[in-house]
């Protein structure tokens, strides 16, 4: 028998009413995905939050680096021009 | 009581639905992880729930001052209808899903049909209950296939509980004298047009699972008509241990 | 990385918390927050595992059927709880298999409460109104601790607990509106949970210490005794309520402080639970590992099943 491997981790994401995006909630561990599913939702739809659930293996996923966030995330501070209040309008331009 | 064959029609249902969440109520706590400890929890939930309604109606239409807690706690042992298969006790969790996969097959046939019947109250009950019977179903045949055809261990164990489970099938498609009538006001279910239905799903999913389907052609009854093995006894001291050591209290 | 270097992001990182920034898991911190954590996380998620036993313990003789669903759904979320938490552990590095075995081999603890034993029917209440009322008062800070994670975790658990408390107070006031049996099951009960509900919320500032770490990492808002002294006053006036006794001699308001004065803790018998010599101590870690050890085969199964079929659909595309 191969090494012995325990039940992985995956990611839950649910959408709590149609209109809205899947949300992240959590984790849990399954043997696969349709037991994660299964699972995902006796865990974290048993008040009724949810109408659709995905899954997916923790491992999957790609995440930024937290040590890199200056060269990531801080060259968008500065780019004002990309939000409405930059431009000025007269008063009188009531909705735009 | 005026609607007798009534009342004892829904106990019949109702009964099954008791004592299975109380054999699930047991597990809480001490399931093989978490995630499963809950799922099996969610189904005592929903079968607690479904008993309520069944009991409820049962009260209301006995036509006596009865509440759905004297129907749950205050019948002595022979008055319980359940059948056998949902009293046997969780030896392993190989008999845990066993039981639940050999009781759900027959539980969403009947609520399918159940829907149709000429109660409203039943008819409202069943359309509730099928979709959890549906998720219930679901869960226990994916678990069947999990342990049969998962390590060789489990195969073995998975097999065993299924043998020795396989007994207790054919009782639920006994009719009784209480079911006969209702069937005839087109009330209750003749459960017996869906054996062979029965029979043919539950093998297909144990075929998938690499089971082999119990050849075993001896059957034990009695549960319906209040005969019931051993374990009820004690079923039935822990569950009516308050009541009737504190008898006519409110809780 | 130089000595100078870690202090510099130590530096960074304090001032981070202290302007009420969160840490998330892939954030840089001190191996010291992470370890605290840990600690912290996992005994939190071990109480609320090991606090399914003793009420699970009633689920099969509740005395009605609604105290039978709503206690069957409270030790279930119990359940939730402890797999929320051992998420918002795993974040930090460590596997939930991991913690299991700290806790099965008695390295990790968990809240001593649970190893008091349910005899009664008014046990499930008084763990209701007192243990989880006591557990509130310590949870709630936490929604705004500074491991992103764990707050989130708790925000979920208060959520979720607050019907917890709710269902031991009406437990509690149905038995004190019933019969003479009834109403001594109930004091009794109090008599029995009282001093441990003190007890849970931790030993004396004078002897607690993790403390002063806690409250910068924001682990802790008040100290023990604050804590304690907040339950007192809010738990007694609802005893009033009930019309039941808190089993304490030297317990009186003082109009002065604006607080009840109350008793000596039996800090020995604090101390003889935590080492692992309480009434139950034995019989809830075997019903954990024999729960896990009997469940090993189903989770290999399970996994071997997984396998089986990945390998299936490889086969099918290739």
């Amino acid at each position: 028998m191969t090494e012995k491997r325990n039940w992985p981790l995956w990611e839950i994401f649910v959408r709590s009413k149609n209109g809205l995006e899947h949300r992240h909630f959590g984790s849990l561990h399954a043997a696969d995905a349709e037991m994660a599913l299964e699972n995902a939702r006796d865990v974290y739809t048993r008040r009724n939050e949810g109408v659709s659930i995905w899954v997916v293996e923790s491992k999957h996923i790609t995440a930024s680096n937290p040590e890199q966030n200056g060269e990531m995330f801080e060259p968008a501070q500065d780019k004002v021009y990309r939000h409405p209040t930059f431009y000025d309008l007269p008063d009188e331009v009531k909705h735009m | 009581m005026k609607n007798q064959n009534l009342y004892n029609y829904i106990l019949t249902i109702a009964d099954n639905s008791l004592i299975l969440a109380q054999r699930l109520g047991e597990l809480c706590g001490h399931g093989p992880n978490l995630e499963t400890d809950i799922a099996l929890t969610n189904i005592s939930l929903d079968l607690l729930g479904q008993t309520r309604s069944y009991y409820q109606y049962a009260a209301k239409i006995s036509g006596e001052d009865k509440t759905e807690d004297d129907i749950a706690f205050l019948r002595i042992e022979r008055e319980y209808k359940n059948c056998l298969l949902v009293e046997q006790p969780n030896t392993h969790f190989g008999y845990v899903i066993g039981r639940q996969f050999l009781f759900d097959v027959y539980h969403f046939m009947l609520m399918e049909k159940l829907q149709n019947s000429k109660d409203e109250t039943l008819t409202a009950i069943a359309k509730k209950s099928i979709k959890e019977v549906s998720y219930h179903k679901r869960f226990s045949s994916d678990w069947i296939k999990r342990l049969g055809d998962g390590t060789e261990e489990s195969n073995v164990k998975m097999q065993e509980a299924i043998d020795d489970l396989w007994r207790y099938t054919d009782e639920l498609f006994l009719m009784t004298e209480a079911e006969k009538i209702m069937v005839k006001e087109g009330i209750g279910i003749d459960v017996s047009s869906f054996k062979e239905k029965y029979y043919e799903e539950v093998a297909e999913v144990l075929k998938d699972a690499t089971l082999n389907v119990p050849e075993n052609k001896y059957f034990t009854k009695g549960g319906k008509e209040g005969v019931h093995t051993e374990h009820m006894g004690y079923i039935l001291a822990d569950l009516q241990y308050m009541q009737r050591t504190y008898p006519n209290m409110t809780w | 990385m130089s000595e100078k270097n870690i202090k510099n992001l130590e530096e960074i990182f304090e001032a981070r918390i202290a302007r009420d920034e969160k840490i998330e898991p892939k954030d840089w911190m001190p191996e010291k927050y992470r370890q605290t954590h840990i600690r912290q996380i996992s005994q939190h998620a071990h109480s609320e595992i090991i606090g399914m036993l003793p009420e699970g313990n009633w689920i099969t003789r509740a005395p009605s059927l609604r105290r039978k669903a709503a206690l069957l759904a409270k030790v279930q979320d119990e359940a939730g709880h402890g797999l929320y938490l051992y998420s918002a552990c795993e974040t930090l590095g460590i596997s939930r298999d991991e913690l299991y075995e700290q806790l099965h081999s008695g390295k990790a603890k968990y809240s001593s409460i649970f190893n008091y034993p349910t005899i009664t029917w008014a046990d499930m209440g008084a763990i209701g109104w007192l243990v989880d009322g006591a557990a509130i008062i310590n949870q709630v800070p936490l929604c705004n601790t500074s491991f992103g994670p764990y707050a989130r975790a708790m925000v979920r658990v208060c959520k979720e607990e607050s019907f917890h408390q709710r269902q031991g107070f009406e437990i509690m006031l149905t038995l004190c509106r019933g019969s003479e049996e009834q109403k001594a099951m109930a004091q009794d009960a109090l008599n029995r949970w009282w001093w441990p509900s003190l007890m849970m919320l931790g030993p004396t500032d004078a002897e607690s210490v993790h403390t002063e770490q806690s409250m910068k990492w924001k682990l802790k808002r008040k100290s023990n005794d604050e804590l304690r002294q907040q339950f007192i006053d809010q738990t007694v006036p609802q005893a009033d309520l009930l019309g039941i006794t808190v089993p304490d001699p030297d317990l009186k308001w003082n109009e002065e402080t604006g607080h009840y004065d109350f008793g000596e803790i039996d800090w020995d018998e604090f101390w003889q639970v935590v080492k692992g010599h309480g009434p139950c101590n034995k019989e809830r870690m075997n019903a954990r590992v024999n729960a896990w050890n009997n469940g090993e085969w189903v989770r290999d199964a399970a996994m071997a099943y997984a396998e089986k079929n990945a390998n299936k659909k490889v086969a099918k595309a290739s």
